[in-house]
């Protein structure tokens, strides 16, 4: 097949099927040079910056949310067109008819709506209730199937931040389709899939999928209506640079438009972009000021993408994140970089329009990457703290070379893999309950297998290993059961019709666990084994709190001893949780991660062997716990590098923050020594790391002046946030987390 | 061949090291210093008997699980307390990193010179070697020994041909002065095998270690010295 849009394309089997991947390794330009080829921010990009700052501002005034459409359910074609600023914007289209204005939708759970409409001072309109009176949302139906025990495990978060409120998220659609096919062939493609399923047995699987082909066909139609609005015809390729933005843009924009999924990655774009760049370079109808202004003024979109939360909700993840992430870099599969030129002009985005949370940059580490390229990213972290690191030597021989991540650390092939989200469930906490027989003594709710607490005067590990593993297969059990109630549902009342068309018809499903807590648990049970811990009750013969008298090896000192029982205990939960069987035959997966939720975890969660506090926060993600390394950060990090990838293929979440000093005496020293340190950390076969430069002083100066610090963003687990709106409690769990100083 | 019977104190270990010697470098700091510097920041690594025993080979094992984070630059460096004092110990780690291509690094003061101590420089890469003071009598005065051990062990560096960055801490009041860093400079220019100098301001974040060993910090009363002053001396050492 040809297009006309595609001249000047070296032709491939990209043309005869939907095969983006194809057409990238068909096409692209290497880049192994220096940044030096950058261009600044034009005086139209600083200005739309400006305006947009204005907006930042008024909107972090009035409370976080600036204003809100209460009487319009969000959908693709359900606002008319919005402007930043109409006469300068390059690329166009908003969520709904006016910048940081946010919609509202319904279709994952009305309460939560309701809520925060409510809790920013709104009402949301009679006319959206009536509207979904005779409608049943995702929420509705979850509630109509959980069992008493599950919802026993919600109430009290032994499993927590489970989506059965909202929109799961965690989806990528392949949006460069749009920009390489054009609707039109989208759609034919998938009523040619559609025709062929109908050839099978119409049994539930078929019959669903059928239905739900004919929905992503409905929503491709809507799709190109939505950009017609705003003038433009998506039904064929993209002709140009300017073009393959703003119609890779409206697919996104029609997912958040949508969706309002906990977490709405971008999935791998930039050089996709670098592609069409070359083209038009070698046409001369764009030079590098062009081709940096198309990509900021997109980037500049992405950061005004904005979902209505409740507060609560942006306690649990610091803010209201959208999970915007770019993957950028990485090495292809015949041994070539993947990293061009634009995969540098996303990056310099932090510098051409500041510093920020959104998009979630992450960069594909392989061993291979050109130098130049290292250190670039290397600077730029020790310059803004924006990145996260993943490891692609890692996750490419699985992945292949065209995967993106949702979220913070899932790994996904882009528009033929996608994943049932699950949140995670709190291992500190099950750990009391079964040394309490099923009893939680934080929420006082009985739950689980009922026994009597441990009569112990002493703990042992045996015996406590024991109950612990009785009490770990009773809730894996449980936790695939709910997340097969949750996405069954999410299925039936919430289906991602946009994201899902644009992907492969058969798409591969994960169903991503989680855990929190695993250092605190892995420490406890060092502390049993190592040291002498005693347990305190309570007058009915609850274990409230532990004694712990001795040295006992800690996770994060790169001490095997300990370390183990981390790698150990993830074997452990991604075995048990396999034993149960899936929603629609999905792969299960486990992460550690915990986004900013470990200070909500640690509130829920009573002392602990490892001598925490109760209600303490835990650490985040997978890194040790706070305070309790010894031999410095590259022992920490050789610690959590022993966490096994295969067991956790949902991902591996470390934050690394460190002082300026401690990295190198001046600015390319540290530049050199941070890409040694993640060419280390990576060779190690670890997964993530999120880098934060900076000194504890500055952020105990933000944390006590906020107005001076609008643009702080730091990297907490998986994804970066401005310090500001993160609260205070979370803002002072990060000051006193580790940083790493030099003796 | 590993030699299992060489043991030593040790002190502590620093996994990420990027300030005692190039790139990353895990630093192992060996317990029993000759001298009680007045400057000292590590006073709790004075006394040999409080350090804990390992094998050399235990040592070794703990750095090659860093290697990869060592990059083209980094190794290990030895530092202390007073190397020196242990050089049959620190020469069992050293040899032992070089069987493993792991580069070597020596943080001293050169107070101590004997046959030992020539056998430990046949298996280091690169000195950093800590001249406290220019003039003999504050050497004495500060670093409570001779200046003239220092220099000759400068000599066998240059006589051996091994890589070295002096280094020297800047003290306000005591040698801060112009004078000073020029003849540090002249030590250098003497010396072709110096290659870096390296001007580090005092700092007095130790005090808390000398409250906790209930030992009086001497220049715990001096300043600690300005950016600015960091600054001045530096381009003194930059410009003939």
């Amino acid at each position: 097949m040809k297009h006309d849009n595609w001249n000047g394309f070296i032709s491939g089997a990209w043309q005869d099927s939907i095969d983006v991947r194809d057409f990238i390794q068909t096409n692209y330009k290497p880049y192994c040079g220096s940044a030096d080829f950058l261009a600044l921010a034009t005086p139209r990009t600083n200005k739309l910056m400006q305006k947009l700052n204005a907006l930042f501002k008024e909107e972090r005034a009035k409370g976080g949310v600036l204003d809100v459409d209460t009487e319009t359910v969000s959908s693709l074609t359900a606002y008319k067109p919005g402007y930043l600023d109409k006469e300068n914007e390059i690329i166009v289209g908003l969520q709904t008819s006016a910048p940081l204005k946010r919609g509202v939708n319904p279709f994952g759970g009305m309460r939560m709506v309701k809520q925060s409409c409510e809790a920013y001072g709104y009402t949301l309109s009679k006319k959206v209730q009536e509207e979904f009176k005779f409608r049943t949302t995702h929420n509705d139906g979850v509630y109509r199937a959980y069992s008493d025990e599950m919802r026993l495990a919600r109430k009290c978060h032994v499993i927590t931040g489970l989506p059965d409120a909202y929109g799961r998220g965690r989806i990528i659609g392949d949006y460069r389709r749009v920009a390489l096919y054009g609707v039109d062939r989208l759609i034919e493609q998938k009523k040619k899939d559609k025709a062929e399923i109908a050839k099978n047995t119409f049994d539930a699987e078929n019959t669903r999928l059928t239905e739900e082909l004919f929905q992503q066909i409905t929503f491709l139609n809507y799709l190109k209506e939505m950009a017609l609005s705003y003038g433009y015809d998506i039904s064929k390729p993209a002709k140009d640079t300017k073009e393959a933005v703003q119609w890779t843009y409206f697919a996104y924009l029609g997912a958040i438009k949508e969706q309002n999924g906990a977490a709405m990655s971008l999935g791998r774009v930039s050089t996709f972009f670098d592609i069409y760049i070359e083209r038009d370079f070698a046409l001369g109808i764009l030079d590098e000021q062009g081709a940096q202004e198309i990509l900021d003024d997109f980037v500049m979109k992405l950061r005004m993408a904005r979902h209505l939360r409740t507060p609560e909700y942006n306690e649990l993840f610091g803010g209201d994140p959208m999970w915007i992430t770019e993957a950028v870099g990485g090495m292809g599969e015949d041994g070539r970089t993947l990293v061009t030129k634009s995969s540098f002009r996303m990056l310099n985005t932090l510098y051409t329009l500041g510093s920020s949370p959104e998009p979630n940059l992450t960069v594909l580490w392989s061993n291979a990457l050109p130098t130049e390229f290292k250190k670039f990213c290397a600077k730029i972290s020790i310059d803004t703290d924006s990145i996260q690191y993943e490891n692609d030597d890692l996750m490419r021989p699985i992945y292949g070379d065209d995967y993106a991540i949702a979220c913070c650390v899932s790994a996904m092939k882009v528009g033929k893999q996608m994943q049932f989200f699950g949140a995670r469930c709190n291992l500190g906490k099950l750990l009391l309950i079964a040394i309490n027989g099923g009893f939680d003594t934080t929420s006082g709710i009985h739950i689980g297998p009922q026994m009597q607490p441990l009569d112990l005067q002493v703990l042992d590990y045996d015996t406590v290993k024991n109950r612990f593993d009785i009490y770990l297969e009773w809730l894996c059990n449980l936790y695939v059961n709910t997340m097969n109630v949750i996405h069954y549902m999410h299925d039936k009342y919430a289906y991602e019709k946009t994201q899902m068309a644009l992907h492969d018809t058969d798409v591969e499903r994960f169903m991503a666990f989680g855990i929190a807590g695993l250092s605190v648990v892995t420490d406890s049970f060092s502390a049993i084994k190592h040291a002498k811990v005693s347990p305190v009750k309570d007058e009915k013969g609850f274990i409230i709190d532990f004694n712990t008298v001795g040295s006992f090896p800690k996770y994060g000192n790169d001490d095997d001893r300990v370390d183990l029982i981390a790698k150990d205990l993830a074997h452990q939960v991604i075995t048990e949780l396999r034993k149960t069987k899936t929603y629609r035959n999905a792969m299960h997966t486990l992460s550690v991660l915990t986004i900013t939720s470990n200070v909500t975890y640690g509130k829920h969660t009573g002392a602990t062997p490892d001598g925490r506090p109760a209600f303490a926060p835990f650490a985040p993600g997978a890194n040790p716990m706070h305070n309790r390394e010894e031999n410095g950060a590259l022992a920490s990090l050789n610690s959590v590098a022993k966490i096994s990838y295969l067991d956790c293929r949902d991902g591996i979440s470390n934050t690394f923050s460190i002082v300026p000093d401690a990295l190198g005496k001046d600015d390319v020293q540290r530049r050199d020594n941070l890409v040694s340190i993640l060419d280390g950390y990576f060779g190690k076969k670890a997964h993530h790391l999120n880098v934060n430069v900076m000194n504890r002083e500055t952020l105990i100066k933000a944390y006590e002046n906020p107005e001076d610090y609008p643009n702080l963003t730091i990297r907490v687990s998986g994804y970066a946030v401005n310090f500001n709106k993160l609260s205070k409690e979370q803002q002072k769990e990060v000051i006193s987390r580790t940083f790493h100083q030099s003796v | 061949m590993t030699n299992k019977s060489v043991v030593g104190k040790i002190h502590s270990f620093q996994s990420l090291g990027t300030v005692d010697g190039p790139g990353v470098r895990f630093v192992v700091f060996f317990s029993g210093c000759n001298l009680r510097c007045a400057c000292c920041h590590n006073p709790d690594t004075w006394n040999l008997n409080d350090g804990q025993n390992f094998f050399a080979s235990e040592i070794v094992e703990r750095v090659i699980k860093y290697k990869e984070y060592f990059g083209k630059d980094g190794g290990i460096t030895i530092s202390g307390g007073e190397p020196l004092l242990q050089a049959e110990f620190a020469t069992e780690i050293f040899r032992l990193c070089k069987e493993q291509n792991i580069n070597t690094c020596l943080d001293t003061s050169g107070s101590i010179f004997n046959d030992d101590v020539k056998k430990l420089l046949q298996v280091t890469d690169r000195v950093l070697l800590d001249v406290k003071y220019t003039d003999e009598q504050k050497y004495r005065e500060f670093a409570t020994c001779n200046l003239s051990p220092v220099l000759k062990f400068l000599d066998y560096l240059q006589e051996k041909n091994i890589p070295t960055t002096l280094r020297q801490v800047i003290i306000p009041t005591i040698n801060d002065d112009k004078d000073n860093v020029i003849e540090l400079k002249k030590i250098a220019h003497s010396h072709s095998v110096v290659d870096k100098i390296e001007l580090l301001p005092f700092r007095k974040i130790c005090q808390v270690k000398y409250d906790k060993l209930n030992i009086p910090f001497k220049f715990g009363a001096l300043p600690e010295p300005t950016t600015e002053l960091m600054q001045k001396l530096n381009g003194i050492l930059e410009n003939d």
